[in-house]
């Protein structure tokens, strides 16, 4: 493997950031009641999983403590029999096997349980809950608490600090390697942006890894398909690099880097389907990831837009990844058994957003295209999933006018906006073999934004 | 039976005029642009080739190992051996056949040829009698010996001496020599204009159909050749006046649109033996099948930039080919005039009986098929990246084709000139 470059400074792109952190920008920023985004904790090679002990708190009818401790013991975490255990330490995750719970009663032992241990978080600490899915229960009690803990689960992660999270997993029955392999995602730091989202872990069997897994980001010469890239070859992947051509030069430093290669390919022309099918068939025995990361964003309001505006987003945004998708999954040898595609969405097309009716129209529109494809996806072993990020500092985001940018950047429980790398951690994530079971979803990389639910 | 080595891929720069967007790099910046587009298209960071070969024409004495340091700065394994080859314009051809030659013989499985050049960066020489007043200085032990060398000072000395563009034997500049050739073959102004004007509107096109995604990599944010005019005409082109053979008795025919202009820019191309291309995976565009190289006596009355009128028949007859036998022919468009003069020399029945030995006139070139993707008169002429280009543009138009034969023709200074057979 390359010794990969370090993710760059978050703090340079965000000056107000950087000054509330420092000594007297925080004291300043303390007396006047302003956001005091905390620093988030990030991966890096050789880490350890938590940044203190891990406590499994235990609902009633709970089935998956046991082994959910033995898994973090297997990552390298020091798991406590009980709070008290935890002497002086603070806790680097929390995990609360919810799924047995019927009865609102029963909830009760959650604020019991739960309260001390979640006071004792450690800064970027982790809270997991584990809770059935809602629709496999036909009992309106039962049915009810289950749904009840996703309000809960977004409540806390309000009132978390310190960059600590709070997720949810939905855990179906039959639900494979990917409980684990959600579970120690979620409680790493490679996870620092994904705050307050629920998340359906069904069934699903890993297809066994190719020795020389292909991955293919599209737009990657920058921003967060950059960091795909980078993030896709720290596990393995040689990553086939797709950009205009214009963008030649930054794509070959970002192929480079990372040892992949580079194909110079507009999405939106008529031959890239067959043009990228036919590369992935030659040269590599298909691809293993498909990225649909390209995006553009052309903001005027909806009365103002002109065609121009609304054919080049719906273009790029959504017409291509459909194209795209399509033209792979007809080509034999294209796609690798067991492929994953993960398509680049937004919160702004979950939530919409003022002046990018087209943007919001194509992000949401994928959010349409992974639900219809997952299913037949899935009957060839094949999975697809949508990653949504909210404020994320890029050259897109950078372009933006400086009153709405910042307040992108503070609508959020952790109060700052994500770095590409933070996107990259989870559609890299999403494309491991072991998240066979996380399907048609959307996953929302946005550090709990304000937007949307 | 020998093996033939692949050609699997080529990248460039953007050519740029000299003194415009690539003023402040060197040639070893340019060449490393290149071969970093190259290693990245291909996929090849981290490996180590056979070796890489290159060179550069306007070269700075503190470039003695070009390309090795060239290749240290690249994706390339540091451990990629490389070398310098110099022959004025068919450098980036010549570079390419040797490291062919070494793929033949199963030396080398794979590697890089090409060149570049920044006129703009071009070395500036010191006076001779300043430099060996500095020499002497150096040398001398006593304050005497120094004082002495030193009184050997004079003001006019310190003007610097700037690279010529003149053949040192005769002191005319490539484009005076060529005068004289489209003088004496009598090329007209219109037929030069006429083919300036083909070879930007075909660059142009095939820019317009992508042809040039996978041969290019833009570079400080130029994304095209900066002397592509795709919207020149051939009335523009007759509105400018003539800047060479002014001084001959015949009309002067050669203007700065039919003539290329000093230029900045690097190109390469990847050659492999045909298993390791199967095992990297990377599809073959054409092989490079057989090379020829002239030179002339330009001193003695010979056309400088006419020796690829010699080395072509050379070439076809040892391959028993005739220029029927070619679906593409790339001749290297140092002037409009040059192209010409050697069409009309391969078309003279005289010329070629008592000249170049043959018994019927070698033929004339299908214009359809001469350069369908345009040439130096649009891309513009880096001298040593030329070569490079023109065989990565061959190889290419050939696998488009799905197949053919090429031949490449390039002059070059010094009376010399390469022709190359791609087939695919
Ligand atoms: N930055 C954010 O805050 C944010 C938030 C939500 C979603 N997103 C989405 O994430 C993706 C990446 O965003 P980013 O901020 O890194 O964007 P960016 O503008 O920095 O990079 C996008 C890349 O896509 C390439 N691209 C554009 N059109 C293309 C085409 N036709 N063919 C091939 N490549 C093309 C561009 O050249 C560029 O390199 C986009 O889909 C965007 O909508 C970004």
């Amino acid at each position: 493997m390359p010794n990969l470059p370090k993710v760059p400074n978050p703090l340079g792109q965000d000056p107000y950031g950087a000054f509330v952190r420092s000594g007297p920008g925080a004291l300043l920023a303390a007396r006047a009641g302003l956001p005091r985004p905390p620093r988030l904790r990030r991966f890096e090679p050789g880490q350890e999983l938590l940044t203190g002990p891990a406590l499994v708190v235990e609902l009633a009818g709970a089935t998956r403590s046991a082994q959910v401790a033995g898994w973090l013991r297997e990552a390298g975490a020091r798991v406590l029999d009980d709070l008290a255990a935890a002497g002086e330490d603070r806790l680097g995750a929390v995990v609360v096997e919810a799924t047995g719970v019927r009865r609102v009663a029963e909830l009760a032992a959650l604020r019991e349980q739960l309260a001390p241990a979640f006071a004792r978080t450690a800064p970027s600490g982790r809270v997991v809950l584990l809770t059935g899915l809602p629709q496999e229960f036909p009992d309106p009690e039962a049915r009810a608490v289950q749904r009840g803990l996703e309000g809960f689960a977004r409540s806390l992660g309000k009132e978390a600090r310190g960059g600590t999270t709070v997720n949810l997993l939905r855990v179906a029955t039959g639900a494979g390697t990917a409980l684990r392999s959600a579970l120690e995602f979620l409680c790493s730091a490679r996870s620092a942006f994904v705050d307050g989202q629920p998340l359906v872990v069904g069934p699903g069997v890993p297809v066994p890894a190719r020795e020389r897994r292909v991955a293919v980001v599209t737009g990657a010469a920058q921003g967060i398909g950059a960091a795909c890239a980078e993030v896709l070859a720290r596990s393995g992947h040689h990553v086939v690099c797709v950009d205009v051509a214009a963008a030649g030069e930054r794509l070959a430093a970002v192929a480079n880097r990372v040892h992949g290669s580079t194909l110079h390919l507009d999405v939106t022309a008529d031959d890239a389907p067959a043009r990228l099918a036919d590369h992935l068939a030659v040269r590599f025995d298909g691809a293993d990831v498909v990225v649909h990361n390209a995006g553009v964003t052309r903001d005027r309001s909806f009365v103002k837009l002109d065609a121009a505006a609304w054919d080049a987003v719906l273009g790029v945004n959504l017409l291509a990844p459909l194209r795209l998708t399509a033209g792979l999954l007809e080509r034999t040898g294209a796609l690798a058994p067991g492929a994953r595609l993960v398509c680049l969405s937004s919160i702004n097309g979950v939530a919409g957003a003022k002046g990018q009716t087209n943007y919001a129209t194509s992000k949401a529109g994928l959010v349409g295209m992974v639900e219809a494809l997952a299913a037949p996806l899935a009957e060839r072993g094949m999975a697809v999933n949508a990653v949504a990020p909210g404020f994320v500092e890029t050259p897109m985001t950078a372009a933006m006018p400086p009153v709405p940018r910042e307040v992108g950047r503070r609508a959020s429980s952790l109060l700052q906006g994500g770095l590409p790398v933070d996107v990259a951690e989870a559609v890299a994530w999403l494309a491991q073999p072991d998240a066979a079971g996380i399907d048609g979803q959307v996953l929302r990389v946005c550090g709990q934004s304000v937007l949307g639910a | 039976m020998t093996r033939r080595a692949a050609i699997v891929a080529g990248n460039r720069t953007p050519f740029v005029r000299a003194g415009r967007r690539y003023a402040q790099v060197s040639a070893q910046d340019l060449l490393v642009a290149a071969l970093d587009g190259l290693v990245a298209r291909c996929g090849l960071a981290g490996e180590r080739l056979g070796e890489v070969v290159a060179g550069a024409v306007l070269k700075h004495s503190r470039d003695l190992n070009l390309t090795r340091e060239a290749v240290l700065s690249t994706a390339l394994d540091a451990a990629t051996p490389a070398y310098d080859v110099q022959q004025a314009c068919a450098t980036g051809l010549e570079t390419a056949v040797l490291l062919a030659n070494k793929i033949a013989l199963g030396q080398v499985e794979s590697g890089i040829a090409g060149g570049a050049d920044s006129a703009s960066d071009a070395p500036i020489a010191l006076d001779d009698r300043l430099r060996r007043v500095l020499l002497d200085l150096s040398r001398a032990r006593t304050p005497a010996a120094r004082l002495a060398a030193l009184s050997r000072l004079r003001p006019g000395q310190l003007r610097p001496v700037p690279p010529r563009n003149a053949e040192p034997r005769t002191g005319l500049s490539m484009g005076e020599h060529a005068a004289r050739t489209a003088a004496a073959w009598e090329v007209s102004r219109q037929a030069q204009d006429e083919l300036a004007l083909a070879s930007h509107r075909n660059l142009a096109a095939a820019y317009e159909r992508g042809f040039l995604d996978d041969l290019l990599t833009p570079y400080l944010g130029v994304r095209r050749d900066d002397l592509l005019r795709p919207d020149t005409s051939l009335e523009k082109l007759a509105a400018l006046p003539p800047v060479f053979g002014r001084d001959l008795e015949q009309p002067a025919t050669m203007t700065a649109g039919n003539s290329t202009p000093l230029t900045d820019g690097a190109a390469v191309v990847l050659l492999a033996s045909d298993e390791w291309a199967a095992q990297h995976r990377l599809p073959v565009l054409a092989h490079l099948v057989d090379a020829e190289t002239a030179a002339v006596d330009h001193v003695h009355g010979e056309g400088l930039l006419t020796a690829p009128v010699w080395a072509v028949p050379r070439l076809l007859q040892r391959n028993g080919l005739t220029l029927d036998d070619l679906d593409v022919v790339e001749v290297h468009e140092a002037f409009a005039s040059t192209v010409l003069a050697t069409l009309a020399a391969w078309e003279d029945e005289e010329f070629c009986r008592d000249r170049l030995g043959l018994e019927k006139p070698l033929g004339s070139v299908d214009r359809a098929r001469l350069n369908p993707v345009g040439s130096s008169l649009a891309t513009g002429h880096p001298f040593a990246a030329t070569g490079a280009r023109i065989l990565a543009t061959t190889a290419k138009l050939l696998a488009e084709r799905g197949g053919g034969r090429a031949l490449i023709s390039i002059c070059a200074a010094g009376g010399q000139g390469i022709a190359a057979l791609v087939e695919a």
